[in-house]
């Protein structure tokens, strides 16, 4: 079997292994659907940032930035949100300062010659303190800030097996993303010259276009979907912001992007398997039962021991663009 | 010392846009980081973990290893440090010397899954070590509340004992910091006058040449994680037995969090050298003890220091700045090395 079939094969499953872990945990008093719900809000910033990363990585960038577009997406979020008293705007406006964020790390990726693991990295560390500082200095409290819970963006109900399932629209917004962004890559012109960018960038500019704005938009496409992703997090689930808010979930995104060797539809299915892992944890910790038995600290790491041992058991088979990372110099 | 230069201008700008005064807030900082001897030893002792986790990363950097999990093996390194330190009963040096070591190992030890997923399954060090950092995290948090618990205090863990303790040169420095700098010129001994140090570059430089020239790349890979978890244990461990006044770990980790992180930017403007990175940890250990000051006298979050520290990293990520600079001032910048 070609291993990418054999990779889809793996993926099922892997939803079988979920089902039966419903399955499971109804005998300890947990709804399913309470199950799903996390789940499925769990994916929502995992899914979010990882579409994104795949377009980026398709055009030859490579962002390991996205815990810190998380980071600063989601203060820019709620207080654009307290601004507008509106929590949709407030995510749109995270996603407007995660693209902002992109534009930058693509203009330091073209004109910079960046290294981008480092500049990344640089990322990530800026948006730890700034992240802090910002608290501080909006909102003159430290390390934690709680919202009017009317900004929450709304769950709607939706039927599935007899039972009522909340859903925000935003987690189906971030399915669809991953839908949208397929037929983007493989359906569209654009798309084409995306995936030229990554494996052959002298044949866009051969062709006559521009390496350079093909991927600074590239860059931007992707912090627009982390960003939006980082605002959802307070915005759309907690409905607070804590200094450990991403807990590494930017992480996580990314290792959905490497398991998914680039195609968005993968690294959805991963997510979803990622955001199980991480529902479950939570949903655990809530349940009384299962609390007496095993600290919660160890549920805690659920999340962290699947991610690993996901890429652990798959390794990454299918090739990824012959330009990954690599800086384009015209001549 | 242009990106230093970026990373502070960059830290202005972002106070000037809510209001600080930023002036006032830099001369707090250096004042109180470097004005006085006190205040400089208090500089040293921000300085020490930060140059044994900036060595973790450097090491892993001259390998070609992104070994960003010096934040992981440090909790590691320091919960060993509090088990040995802390509940056992040794004679005085004895005692010193087995908790030293065990929290070296213990952070070696945590950073040798990465390594080998990294080996045998292809998993890369970036995603695999921000996972264990996570897991050694929820780890050690319940190791603190369960295990080594303070019975007198239940926020923390058992404080080293007398026995298990670095001396104290003077405010919050203690002999630990010897033990670094040794472990620093060491690393830079074997890194630079040894045949495993000179494989291990050249695995780093080139994997292919690496390849071709018989040298076994899963081994330089394992010795380069290895030597990094030792750093970062160390780091731990100076965190506990020496560290004033608390000698030991907070349940939420308040005292250990990011060193492991800061540590990238340390060994990036120490240019991944040894000898460098001691150098860029007292200034952003000065960064760090100043940035109290900063706070106190205006109102300045100090957690400003650590994006200070990221746009510093950010710009040392452009070749291509330097360039242009060079180019603008062809004749100003022949003397620097930036």
């Amino acid at each position: 079997m070609k291993p990418y079939r054999l990779r889809v094969l793996w993926l099922l499953i892997g939803f079988v292994a979920v089902a039966a872990t419903i399955y499971a945990m109804s005998f300890f008093g947990l709804k399913p659907t309470r199950l799903i719900e996390f789940a499925l809000l769990a994916l929502t910033p995992l899914a979010f940032a990882a579409v994104g990363e795949c377009i980026n990585e398709k055009s030859g960038q490579i962002n390991i930035g996205i815990e810190g577009i998380f980071l600063i997406s989601a203060v820019a979020g709620v207080f654009w949100a307290e601004v507008f008293e509106s929590g949709l705007l407030g995510l749109l406006m995270g996603g407007v300062f995660g693209a902002l964020i992109g534009g930058i790390l693509g203009l330091l990726n073209v004109y910079g010659r960046a290294e981008q693991v480092i500049a990344g990295m640089g990322l990530n560390i800026l948006a730890i303190g700034l992240f802090q500082y910002l608290l501080m200095a909006i909102w003159a409290f430290p390390g934690i800030h709680i919202f009017p819970r009317t900004l929450v963006v709304p769950r709607i109900s939706i039927p599935l097996i007899g039972e009522e399932l909340a859903v925000s629209p935003i987690s189906l917004a971030a399915i669809a993303a991953a839908f949208a962004a397929y037929l983007l890559l493989n359906k569209t012109l654009l798309g084409i010259r995306l995936r030229a960018a990554g494996e052959k960038p002298e044949s866009v500019d051969v062709a006559g276009h521009s390496v350079y704005r093909v991927r600074i938009f590239a860059s931007m496409v992707g912090g627009f979907l982390a960003g939006v992703g980082g605002a959802f997090m307070p915005l759309g689930w907690f409905g607070g912001l804590v200094k450990e808010i991403t807990a590494g979930r930017g992480f996580i995104a990314l290792a959905a992007v490497v398991f998914s060797g680039l195609n968005p539809l993968t690294a959805l299915a991963a997510t979803f398997i990622f955001g199980f892992a991480e529902g479950l944890a939570f949903a655990v910790v809530v349940t009384p039962a299962v609390k007496e038995a095993v600290p919660f600290h160890f549920i805690m790491m659920l999340p962290y021991i699947v991610t690993v041992a996901v890429l652990a058991l798959f390794p990454s088979t299918r090739r990824f663009p012959k330009a990954l990372g690599k800086p384009y110099v015209r001549e | 010392m242009l990106a230093v230069a970026v990373g502070l201008v960059g830290g202005a700008a972002l106070m000037a846009v809510y209001g600080y005064d930023f002036v006032k807030a830099y001369r707090a900082l250096f004042l109180g980081a470097f004005g006085d001897f006190s205040g400089f030893l208090e500089t040293l002792a921000f300085a020490t973990p930060l140059i044994m986790t900036g060595l973790t990363f450097a090491i892993g950097m001259r390998s070609g290893l992104f070994n960003i999990g010096a934040e992981g093996q440090m909790y590691m390194g320091a919960i060993g440090a509090v088990f040995v330190g802390g509940m056992l009963n040794l004679p005085p040096i004895i005692h010193l010397i087995f908790a030293t070591v065990f929290g070296m190992l213990a952070g070696a030890i945590w950073s040798l899954p990465a390594a080998l997923l990294k080996i045998s399954r292809g998993v890369h060090e970036v995603v695999s070590t921000i996972m264990l950092n996570w897991i050694a995290f929820w780890l050690v948090t319940y190791l603190i509340t369960y295990h080594v618990a303070d019975p007198a205090r239940a926020e923390r863990a058992v404080p080293a004992q007398e026995t298990a303790r670095y001396l104290v040169i003077g405010a919050s420095l203690t002999t630990v910091f010897i033990l670094v700098i040794a472990f620093s010129l060491i690393a830079y001994f074997l890194l630079w006058r040894t045949t495993l140090g000179y494989e291990l570059r050249v695995v780093g430089h080139n994997q292919e040449a690496a390849r071709y020239a018989g040298i076994n790349i899963s081994k330089t890979m394992m010795t380069s994680f290895f030597l990094g978890g030792l750093a970062a244990g160390l780091a731990g461990v100076s965190q506990v037995l020496g560290r004033p006044p608390h000698w030991t770990v907070f349940a939420t980790m308040g005292n250990l969090i990011n060193i492991g992180f800061e540590g990238i930017g340390v060994a990036l403007v120490g240019r991944n050298h040894p000898i460098g990175i001691i150098f860029a940890s007292i200034f952003y250990g000065g960064l760090l003890h100043g940035g109290r000051f900063m706070e106190f006298e205006a109102g300045v979050a100090s957690e400003i220091v650590r994006a200070i520290n990221g746009i510093i990293i950010l710009a040392l990520a452009i070749p291509a700045a330097l360039d242009l600079v060079k180019k603008i001032f062809p004749r100003k910048n022949r003397g620097e090395t930036g």
